[in-house]
């Protein structure tokens, strides 16, 4: 490497007065930050740019009248046992340095999938494989040895290969199992917690969506997404990495095939020898400038969710709603996963109860209800602002009823008494804090898996390159950091 | 620096990459891969941590030296005597 012509160039940047990166990260959120991690801690010069004021990205956290709200967190997955060898969780602790107490991970109680009116058809999963393989075989006899199939062809996949053929999940898994309630029922929260496509899934992104909330499983720090982003500022901090907040990139200007500046939102430029952008694909091809707007275009999500948020002076065990974790629903005759024709499809969604950790002798200091719906992006979009803000109260109680028939039942009024405070995101309230098009949480539908753009020095992080879930971002900021930097800089280090 | 030295500083590298791994029983010339769970992005980051902490270069066509404990000591022990030679 012509490491003295490096030296040189970041000198005349200092004298021009422009600030000289060796990596330049758009976003803090857990990609940006883990990507940071790594560089910094191997000398790099980074620095990481966030538009918004608090770092976390699509997983952070926020204030509301003295509480604090997880923007998107039900459940970390990918979540295994010390001593479990080779797997995500434990190769992304290693690669940051980060030991495993200090995420103070607590294992879920339980959590099941429930399909059908009040989920007559129902399969309860844990932590420990056993128990799904075990239900399967009650309740679908007929299917375990295709089950077992499946889980052998999962097994064997290599889900983390950044060079893999598209393959339909529906056919690889139609191959195995036959009863298509099962097959629906498998591939509700597969889809719910990760899939960007509509009805159907890469089969890459199903088996990383399958080891994660079935081989592996969930679990939740007590207080929640923030004990992980705490970690990891520290850990970036530590490093010597720099972080600017409030501070977004505008525009990405390209020279002669690469990534030549950046233009911050005040107008400042910064210059870096790498730029990796974890604000989506489609949003940083509309930073290029020139922009690609029809790739663009081309790549990006149609799906959107609404989430309620209902605060209770109580813990869910005093409502009677037992263990369970989180809840997969569904009481449509066929499981559509898809753009709703509404603005909300109230027919499936997710349930999380928060409280439904084992966190020991440590309690949450209130319960949690939360719920997750597919939702429509123009249909929220092209409402006038009270029009707005009348529909979420409208749909909140909607969406709230609808999952509510998954639980065990509970009088209204109680329910109304118990509840201190509620909030809500729509399509809209993601975009305006994400930034992401269209309001999608999962990011494009075709998936950039070597994270490489049109110029050579600019790299996709996040979900876009495709590793889903919490554990999922950080392994891709990691991947990402490691393939395009420090293993090629490494490699050009010729003996002698 | 002795040979036992070197094996010590290699084991304190894979002691922090792998902080869940014991190493209280690795033989010295049993493969490293054979008795821990180390895979390649781990051996990188051996290599990258020896060039951090102790400015030592190794090569991409070295990485086999370090194989084992002994191997390590071989092959890294003249680099590390000839580095502090340097540095004096």
């Amino acid at each position: 490497m012509a490491k003295g012509a490096n030296e040189s160039f970041a000198e005349s940047m200092r004298m021009t007065g422009r600030s000289h990166y060796d990596v330049a990260i758009i976003g803090a959120g857990m990609s940006g930050l883990a990507a940071g991690i790594r560089l910094a801690h191997f000398g790099k010069r980074v620095c990481i740019f966030e538009r918004h004021n608090a770092p976390g990205g699509l997983n952070g956290f926020y204030s509301i009248g003295g509480r604090k709200f997880d923007v998107g967190l039900h459940a970390m997955t990918n979540f295994v046992a010390p001593g479990m060898r080779g797997t995500p969780l434990g190769k992304l602790l290693r690669q940051l340095r980060i030991d495993r107490d200090e995420f103070a991970l607590c294992a879920q109680k339980q959590s099941r999938i429930a399909f059908g009116s009040q989920g007559g058809q129902s399969l309860r999963f844990t932590n420990d494989f056993a128990v799904l393989e075990s239900e399967i075989a009650a309740k679908f006899p007929r299917q375990i040895d295709g089950w077992r199939a499946l889980v052998r062809e999962v097994k064997g996949y290599d889900d983390v290969s950044l060079d893999v053929p598209t393959v339909s999940a529906r056919k690889v898994v139609a191959r195995h199992l036959t009863d298509p309630l099962l097959s629906a029922m498998i591939f509700c929260p597969l889809m719910y917690y990760g899939s960007a496509q509509e009805r159907d899934m890469d089969f890459a992104q199903f088996v990383i969506m399958f080891k994660a909330l079935f081989l592996e499983g969930f679990a939740r720090p007590l207080a929640g997404v923030r004990q992980i982003i705490r970690v990891l500022l520290e850990k970036y901090r530590q490093a010597g990495g720099e972080r600017r907040m409030k501070c977004g990139v505008a525009r990405i200007v390209e020279r002669q095939g690469r990534a030549a500046a950046l233009v911050l939102d005040n107008g400042e430029e910064v210059i870096a020898t790498h730029v990796i952008s974890s604000a989506g694909f489609a949003e940083t091809m509309r930073m290029c400038m020139p922009p690609k707007l029809t790739e663009a275009m081309q790549n990006t999500g149609t799906l959107s969710f609404v989430e309620t948020i209902t605060i209770l002076n109580r813990q869910p065990e005093e409502f009677g709603w037992g263990d369970d974790t989180i809840v997969f629903f569904n009481d449509s005759e066929q499981f559509m996963y898809e753009r709703p024709k509404a603005q909300v499809d109230l027919r499936s969604g997710v349930i999380c109860l928060p409280s439904n950790f084992l966190y020991g002798p440590a309690r949450m200091p209130e319960g949690i209800l939360r719920v997750t719906c597919l939702a429509d992006y123009d249909r929220w979009m092209r409402l006038p602002e009270t029009v707005y803000q009348a529909d979420k109260r409208r749909w909140f109680a909607e969406i709230q009823l609808s999952a509510r028939r998954f639980m065990p039942s509970v009088d209204e009024a109680e329910l109304t008494r118990a509840t201190v405070a509620t909030d809500m995101f729509t399509p809209r309230t993601v975009e305006r804090f994400t930034g992401h098009f269209h309001g999608t949480i999962y990011g494009a539908p075709r998936k950039i898996r070597q994270g490489t753009t049109h110029l050579e020095n600019l790299y996709l992080c996040g979900t876009d390159q495709g590793f889903l879930g919490i554990v999922g971002a950080m392994l891709s900021g990691i991947s990402m950091a490691n393939y395009h930097i420090l293993q090629k800089e490494h490699a050009g280090r010729a003996p002698g | 620096m002795t040979k036992e030295e070197c094996k010590k500083l290699v084991l304190d590298i894979i002691a922090d990459i792998a902080p869940d791994e014991d190493l209280g029983n690795v033989k010295p010339d049993v493969k490293l891969r054979d008795q821990l769970q180390l895979d390649s992005m781990d051996f990188l980051d051996i290599v990258m941590e020896l060039r951090k902490r102790h400015g030592i270069e190794v090569p991409e066509a070295d990485y086999m030296q370090l194989a084992s404990l002994d191997s390590c000591a071989e092959y890294l022990t003249p680099k590390f005597n000839a580095a502090s030679t340097g540095k004096a």
